[in-house]
């Protein structure tokens, strides 16, 4: 079980959040100028690395704020919790074979 | 017939000491534990003339169940993943196809992954007719495997009840079994009484909190031993010529010109150009090696057995909206499956809540239950589709193929995808059965959405 640090109100429970997905995915400005390839790809394609993720996160049980997280998907070990909008933090790649 | 039977039964009990266990069970047994004194010669069919014949030497001289060959510098055709899904393609890719010179290279131990790990159900009551199609393929050759290979993978037809717990559900339920029946498979549906008629187990006295309003029960679903499916294949597709090497992982993947040259191993470099990926919550990464991308999302899905008693309950069922399955294991064991953890995870461990729902949902429906004790939880990986469906499939590498995306329901699938994915390999076109699960569907939009369609929610 995850013990997540929200920004807003502390530790708590992974049950008290919902989760997002992958973090830092932008909307495209224009989506009538996109390919059907390019559109899928913002759509469906979604980082799955074994490994260092970035990853978005809401305490739905809680602040209903979002938030960003930093974690490890192997060890399930939280490295940094950082505000929407920020630019991900510079943190070391993690990746298992 | 029923004495063969018995025999057989009998043989396998003694060969397959553990039925459940994803840590330690399955290469003792699969790659030692009969091997020992391995004699040459001996007529490799299983029958109770071999066994008879054994008996006199006290079991000791069974030959191999397969060979565990050095890797060649080159073969025909090389498929990653030595589950059941990897070790089907193969018996397929040999016995339809007539190509003997392939290889399967599994990085742990055959079957160590998702095939020893699920909650062994099999059922073919899909909605939408491109699954219902290649699932009842998969039935129909459930029906006749054991005979196919010479082996018994224990295919039990006990019957498949998917509960509902609102009007909603029964709605859902007469519809998906008039969609089953128009495509010709087996389903009806049941009122509250029949489901404690066909299940007594069942609590059905106060309505509770998950009050039982009817189910969808399918007959010829049930349960196969998930072990003794990957041994049976790769025992068959060995005797057809294919090398199956365990502890080899791939490290890379060689592509040239768009077209795919060969992979390299922890044991060398091999030639090949035709690879098929079929490594289930890995598959990102091995299409990363090879340069593409897949929509899939890992996760764990988890699975429970409680200690061993006697014979409980008589057939499986299913709780999509509580996300709960129950069954009971010829061992004795209640054998439970439970949801996946919401976020993307590599440990095959799954989260505490998770478990923690899904026994209280067990509890809730079988109070005859609460006081089971567990004893063994784990996880398996699995990759998630955005429409819940598999991807067998040609890649934007040339000779690559992948079959990958079961999500949480693959084991009911394993010789149907391997029947339709060797096909795909050998004629580089897909068979009509599997055309529609194409990795390009969610460039067109020909999604097929299975979530919460498909007798569960996903």
């Amino acid at each position: 079980m995850l013990l997540i640090d929200c920004p807003h109100c502390g530790p708590r429970s992974e049950t008290e959040f919902s989760y997002g997905g992958e973090a830092h995915i932008a909307r495209p400005l224009d989506p009538a100028a996109l390919s059907d390839a390019e559109w899928a790809d913002y759509v469906f394609l979604r980082d799955n690395p074994k490994g260092l993720i970035r990853e978005r996160w809401m305490h739905a049980h809680g602040c209903r704020r979002w938030f960003n997280v930093a974690r490890d998907t192997v060890t399930y070990e939280i490295l940094t919790v950082y505000p929407m909008g920020a630019e991900p933090p510079d943190l070391p790649e993690r990746r298992y074979p | 017939m029923r004495l063969k039977r018995w025999f057989k039964a009998a043989l396998h009990r003694r060969v397959a000491a553990d039925t459940i266990q994803p840590e330690t069970g399955i290469g003792r047994c699969g790659t030692t534990g009969w091997s020992e004194g391995a004699a040459t010669g001996m007529n490799k069919r299983y029958s109770i003339f071999s066994l008879a014949r054994n008996a006199f030497s006290r079991h000791e001289n069974w030959q191999e169940a397969w060979r565990s060959p050095t890797p060649k510098p080159r073969y025909d055709a090389v498929i990653i993943g030595g589950g059941g899904h990897g070790l089907a393609t193969a018996y397929y890719l040999a016995k339809q196809h007539g190509m003997t010179n392939i290889a399967v290279l599994e990085r742990g131990w055959l079957g160590g992954g998702n095939t020893g790990r699920n909650t062994t159900i099999v059922r073919s009551n899909y909605l939408w007719d491109e699954s219902a199609a290649l699932y009842e393929q998969a039935m129909k050759l459930w029906e006749g495997l054991s005979r196919e290979l010479n082996y018994n993978v224990m295919f039990s037809q006990r019957g498949v009840l998917n509960l509902a717990h609102n009007l909603h559900d029964l709605r859902e339920i007469q519809r998906r079994v008039n969609a089953n029946r128009l495509n010709g498979i087996d389903g009806e549906v049941l009122d509250a009484q029949q489901v404690k008629d066909f299940c007594p187990a069942i609590d059905l006295r106060a309505g509770g909190r998950y009050p039982v309003l009817g189910a969808s029960l399918q007959r010829r679903g049930g349960t196969a031993r998930h072990d003794a499916v990957a041994w049976g294949y790769a025992r068959a597709a060995d005797a057809l010529g294919v090398d199956i090497i365990q502890e080899c992982p791939v490290q890379g993947i060689r592509v040239a010109d768009g077209k795919v040259q060969g992979v390299e191993t922890a044991r060398g470099y091999i030639e090949t150009n035709k690879l098929g990926i079929v490594v289930a919550g890995h598959s990102s990464l091995l299409a990363e090696m090879a340069g593409f991308r897949l929509p899939v999302q890992s996760v764990p899905l988890q699975a429970l057995v409680s200690e061993p008693v006697k014979p409980a309950i008589n057939c499986v069922v299913m709780s999509g909206a509580v996300h709960a399955y129950i069954s009971q294991s010829d061992k004795g064991e209640l054998v439970i499956g439970a949801g996946v953890d919401k976020y993307v995870g590599y440990g095959q461990r799954g989260s505490q809540p998770v478990t923690e729902e899904t026994v209280a949902a067990i509890c809730e429906m079988f109070p005859i239950f609460r006081r089971m004790r567990m004893m063994r939880q784990w996880g398996g990986i699995v990759d998630v589709c955005p429409d819940a469906s598999p991807i067998i499939s040609k890649t934007p590498v040339e000779g690559i193929y992948i079959n990958c995306g079961w999500g949480t329901g693959g084991f009911k699938a394993t010789p149907g995808s391997g029947w339709a994915f060797a096909h795909t390999v050998a004629r580089n076109e897909p068979h009509p059965l599997n055309a529609p699960f194409t990795l390009d569907r969610y460039r067109t939009g020909y999604l097929i959405d299975e979530h919460g369609a498909a007798a569960v929610a996903h």
